[in-house]
């Protein structure tokens, strides 16, 4: 379904990706892990076309997607979750779905859909993005990146600093998300919950992929998720 | 209470000076809201504003004389047309230079700089030195009573010269009407969504799906056509001439710098504020007093509170 092949990215003169290779494909989910630093980030802003690719494709369902303006890549169906939820936080809730589906024809099952997986904020639909809880705040960015119907979700830490209960709910937001047939890349600090999700797992070390394995061996074997990750 | 009574007395002149001011806010409101709205979504600090407004005058000018004929149909016809030349004249530099810079806030200064001269220049070789006049499409002296008190009664009077122009008033109804659509449609239209939403955070606002670059020269059409407009407006009281962008320019920097830049009520008080005090200081004292107080007024600003009056801070 997508498939990023040998792309190199840097930040101007500084190279940060060396000929990164994945694919990710339906009703799975790739967990990216690698430590602070490693590119997980820049992957993902790749994918988005937020950054230039200098060498390498990135293609997805046939169409190549690496080098085309950058508000273009949504509109094949790719949602974004940004590290840091990135809200438009002077915007209402409804204002940042808006936003999401501003590109799609049919704007309200889209926009009914992703409520009905976060009906929390439909009581909050004309409240400040900024005014509410992270918890809340989070289930914004998924429903907002729903807002664009994607078949594929790319996700950058989105539980990062929330509470437990939270954290659980935004895993089977993600697992629901995998039964509806969604593409999913995961980028995840948290081992049980890689652990919980995982079809597969990539490593990323340096802007290299340097391991995939799936998530079953991991799950047999998870002194590996230590290795690797130095944790 | 002799105070009173000399200030009673000069009522007339205060009415006047007021109206006045109101006209000059009107103007300056305009000019500013597009300063502000340019650098509020594109964080460009336009120094050719002014030259958008001169444009403004000088196509209106050139539009009216041309179409000729009574002045309320070339007017008008100027009146519609000039702002959508430069507006999109303006769309079109945001493109060809403005974009090569990559909007860098120290890059854009110097292009429009660069760009203020050759508008200038440019103006002056094809429009020459001689200001231009036109007719103002209507344009009647409404009388405006006072009342004074004779042996104890109060007697009404029509004070000789206070009267006031319906083509001025139209000028500020025309103001308010225009910035109160602009308002409401970047709070309630798609447009102005994206526009706040390019404004928050363009790299988000990219990866769902808007045109930031088409948004960006958009915005920077409107708001030079916004210059453009008070331009038109003014002409009938003021006369197109080729230099007459540097001192619209200086004016709405002072509004924004006061008002805070970016915060589009924080430009529309700051504009009420300037023009009033401009034109009071300038009926009652002089010129040259009404621009130290608003230089003052600045200065003032900068030192207490450098976001401006209304402005926030960004992180
Ligand atoms: N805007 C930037 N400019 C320059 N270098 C950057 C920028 N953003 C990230 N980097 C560098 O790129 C590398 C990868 O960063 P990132 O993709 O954010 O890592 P991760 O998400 O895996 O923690 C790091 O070395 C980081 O310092
Ligand atoms: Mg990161």
């Amino acid at each position: 379904m997508l498939e990023v092949r040998s792309i190199n990215v840097a930040y101007g003169p500084v190279p940060v990706l060396r000929d990164l290779s994945l694919t990710a494909n339906q009703g799975e989910i790739l967990c990216l892990l690698g430590r602070n630093g490693a590119g997980k980030t820049t992957t993902m802003k790749a994918i988005m076309g937020l950054l230039p690719v200098t060498a390498g494709t990135v293609t997805f369902q046939g169409n190549t997607i690496s080098n085309v303006p950058a508000h273009i890549v949504p509109t094949h169906g790719i949602g974004y979750i940004p590290q840091g939820r990135k809200l438009f936080g002077e915007l209402t809730v409804a204002e940042n779905l808006a936003v999401g589906l501003q590109t799609r024809k049919s704007p309200q099952r889209v926009m009914d859909a992703a409520l009905d997986m976060f009906p929390a904020l439909k009581t909050r639909l004309n409240q400040r993005s900024e005014t509410l809880s992270g918890g809340e705040q989070t289930m914004l960015t998924v429903a907002r990146a729903l807002c664009v119907d994607p078949h594929l979700l790319l996700l950058d830490e989105p539980t990062e600093g929330l509470q437990p209960s939270m954290i659980k709910a935004i895993r089977d937001a993600i697992l629901q998300l995998r039964r509806d047939g969604k593409a999913i890349i995961l980028v995840e600090q948290r081992m049980d919950s890689v652990l919980a999700v995982a079809d597969r797992v990539a490593f990323i070390e340096q802007g290299q992929i340097v391991e995939t394995t799936d998530g079953d061996s991991l799950r047999a074997n998870p002194s590996l998720l230590r290795a690797r990750l130095g944790v | 209470m002799g105070y009173v009574w000399q200030l009673w007395a000069d009522g007339p002149t205060i009415l006047i000076a007021l109206f006045e001011g109101a006209l000059l806010a009107a103007v300056l409101a305009l000019m500013a809201a597009g300063l502000s709205l340019v650098f509020g979504v594109m964080r460009v600090v336009n120094v050719a504003h002014g030259e958008f407004y001169m444009l403004g005058a000088v196509a209106a000018w050139f539009i009216a004389s041309q179409i000729g004929g009574s002045p309320a149909v070339s007017f008008v016809a100027a009146l519609i047309v000039a702002p959508l030349l430069v507006g999109a004249l303006a769309a079109m530099i945001d493109i060809t230079v403005i974009k090569k810079v990559n909007y860098d806030p120290e890059r854009t200064i110097v292009a429009t700089i660069g760009l203020l001269y050759i508008i200038q220049q440019g103006t002056l070789m094809g429009f020459g030195a001689v200001p231009r006049a036109v007719e103002p499409p209507f344009d009647h002296r409404i009388a405006i009573p006072w009342w004074e008190k004779v042996d104890g009664v109060w007697e009404m009077y029509w004070p000789w010269g206070l009267s006031i122009s319906t083509y001025k008033v139209f000028v500020i109804v025309a103001a308010i009407v225009i910035i109160s659509a602009l308002r409401y449609a970047m709070t309630h239209s798609k447009a102005g969504l994206i526009m706040r939403a390019t404004q928050l955070d363009s790299e988000t606002a990219q990866a769902f799906g808007i045109p930031v670059g088409r948004v960006y020269a958009g915005v920077f059409g409107v708001g030079c056509g916004l210059a453009a407009l008070a331009g038109v407006l003014i002409l009938p009281i003021q006369q197109a001439h080729y230099l007459m962008g540097g001192e619209a320019l200086l004016s709405s920097f002072i509004v924004v710098i006061i008002g805070g830049l970016g915060s589009f009520g924080g430009t529309i008080i700051a504009a009420i504020i300037i023009g009033m005090t401009d034109s009071i200081l300038t009926i009652f004292f002089s010129p040259i007093i009404a621009k130290i107080v608003a230089t003052l007024l600045v200065a003032l600003v900068l030192v207490f509170k450098p976001t401006g009056l209304f402005g926030t801070k960004r992180q």
